[in-house]
């Protein structure tokens, strides 16, 4: 049978709770009361755990995260689950500044919105934001996938690579090289996996717009050697 | 880095509490920058008696009972760790002219009817505990925990910026073109205590305001007109205004109940507040005033 180990972060040091997540050949369910907005927590994890915080956390919560699934049942502030490599991390609230930036695999889910720059740098990591996310978002995303059911602000997927973005609703800009492009099925089936791991499969992935690299920025364009 | 923290109470029952609570958040902040640190208490009856104006001094050189003796029989002067406080029966203005008259040396850390100012150099753990911030009642209070970057950890650097009467402005960011916009309004016949760049802001802003405009529209034109990064709280005797500038990096938290709106550059500034569990959290939107009256 399974454990269940809880921290209480009011009575116990967060250099503990993370060294003893580092420990090897972990196993189990743990679960950590009282975050209070601190820094740092439930990072570096390499087992295949569920972690369950109660609480908002701080900075970098669940950063570089393998294999784990992490639940932050609050806010979350910036750079959560930042650098992820495989797992999930799930944000019952409201994500801060940079939410999953440069992760490569692995699932973000933040079922409330998600501030400036959500999945900037993006390597591989699908993002799914219930609510809106801000602006710089997917800023020089490289691959990936970010799911977006609400508005995304002002210059989305500004010199954006391979990385895919569905967004519902409105979108206030267009970052550079970023375009709308056509739904074809495979993006339907694509979107309509990511809703459904996120726990949004009534949405209708018609009411989608795909968008991507426009590929101008790939190569130098003799025209523009004026520029430099 | 630097912190910044606000609360505005709505619920007269917490007044007495201000202090208590001002200080778990500015202390609670105090690892994002401890070099030196200040607060604005609004409304607290001892430091800031009814009635009466109070300018709030710095770098006096003279004792407290010196300068009660040299300003005039009215006058009572308390002083809090380096900050002199000095009230009167009498407008903030005239007071103020008495005391810079006297000691045109001294650093006016603020004035006004309402507000005391109190800064130093140091970690906001000893100052608050010097200036017996635990114990400040009013309805509202800000704080700002330093981090240097832009001018000397002096006196005159550190935050809050109080240039106008009641006004009040913390930062946490740096301006780019400050020296450009000092020079201007140097040239319009403002005068300043430092080369900080928040002071520039402070300035452009009580400017403002001496103007007629109103804290939404001034705070529109301090993003029109300055480059950098800023999370800015500005308040004044009956309001309490947050803006940050368009790429939005610096922190800003909101948190909002009906007894109090608290701001804050992390949510853990929060945690000791009454209620906060069933609080509205949110991130200010880059370029959007949100102000609140009192």
């Amino acid at each position: 049978m399974e454990t269940l180990t809880k921290f209480d972060l009011s009575a116990v040091a967060l250099r503990d709770v993370n060294a003893a997540l580092h420990a090897k050949n972990l196993s189990g369910e743990f679960v950590i009361e009282n975050p209070s907005g601190a820094h740092n927590l439930a990072v570096g994890l390499d087992a295949p755990v569920k972690i369950t915080i109660d609480g908002h956390v701080g900075y970098y919560a669940a950063g570089m995260n393998q294999q784990a699934e992490i639940t932050v049942n609050g806010n979350a502030g910036t750079g959560v689950a930042e650098n992820m490599m495989s797992g999930s991390v799930w944000v019952k609230g409201n994500a801060s500044q940079s939410a999953g930036a440069t992760a490569h695999g692995g699932l973000l889910v933040i079922e409330g919105n998600a501030a400036a720059r959500c999945g900037i740098s993006m390597k591989g990591v699908d993002i799914v934001v219930g609510g809106d996310i801000g602006h710089m978002s997917a800023f020089m995303a490289q691959a990936g996938r970010l799911v977006v059911r609400g508005d995304a602000g002002e210059a989305l997927g500004d010199s954006i690579y391979e990385a895919r973005i569905y967004v519902r609703g409105t979108v206030t800009s267009l970052g550079a090289d970023c375009v709308a492009k056509q739904m074809r099925p495979e993006h339907h089936e694509e979107l309509e996996r990511l809703l459904k791991a996120a726990g949004f499969e009534d949405d209708d992935t018609k009411a989608y717009t795909r968008y991507g690299s426009a590929r101008a920025l790939y190569h130098f364009h003799v025209d523009n050697a004026s520029s430099y | 880095m630097c912190g910044i923290v606000g609360l505005h109470l709505r619920n007269p029952d917490l007044y007495p509490l201000l202090g208590q609570l001002l200080t778990g958040m500015l202390c609670e902040m105090a690892n994002r920058g401890s070099d030196s640190a200040g607060v604005a208490v609004y409304g607290d009856p001892t430091w800031t008696p009814p009635g009466s104006g109070t300018v709030s001094l710095l770098e006096v050189d003279a004792t407290a009972e010196e300068v009660a003796a040299t300003l005039g029989p009215d006058v009572t002067v308390t002083r809090l760790g380096e900050t002199y406080l000095v009230s009167a029966p009498a407008s903030a203005d005239s007071l103020l002219a008495a005391a810079r008259a006297a000691y045109p040396q001294a650093l006016v850390a603020g004035f006004g009817a309402d507000v005391a100012v109190l800064k130093g150099v140091g970690h906001p753990k000893a100052l608050t505990e010097a200036w017996g911030l635990a114990g400040a009642a009013g309805w509202q209070g800000v704080g700002h925990t330093r981090m240097a970057t832009e001018s000397a950890v002096t006196p005159s650097g550190c935050h809050p910026y109080a240039v106008g009467p009641d006004q009040c402005l913390v930062h946490n960011g740096s301006f780019a073109n400050h020296a450009t916009i000092r020079r201007e309004l140097r040239a319009a016949g403002v005068e300043f205590d430092s080369e900080n760049d928040t002071e520039v802001g402070a300035r452009f802003v009580a400017q403002k305001l001496a103007d007629g405009l109103d804290v939404e529209t001034a705070l529109k034109e301090l993003c029109g007109r300055f480059d950098g990064f800023y999370t800015l709280l500005v308040s004044n005797r009956d309001s309490f205004a947050v803006v940050r500038d368009a790429i939005a990096c610096k922190p800003a938290v909101i948190a909002e109940t009906d007894d109090w709106v608290a701001m804050a550059s992390e949510y853990r500034a929060f945690v000791g507040l009454p209620g906060v569990a069933k609080a509205k959290i949110w991130e200010p939107e880059p370029e959007v005033v949100y102000a609140w009256k009192r």
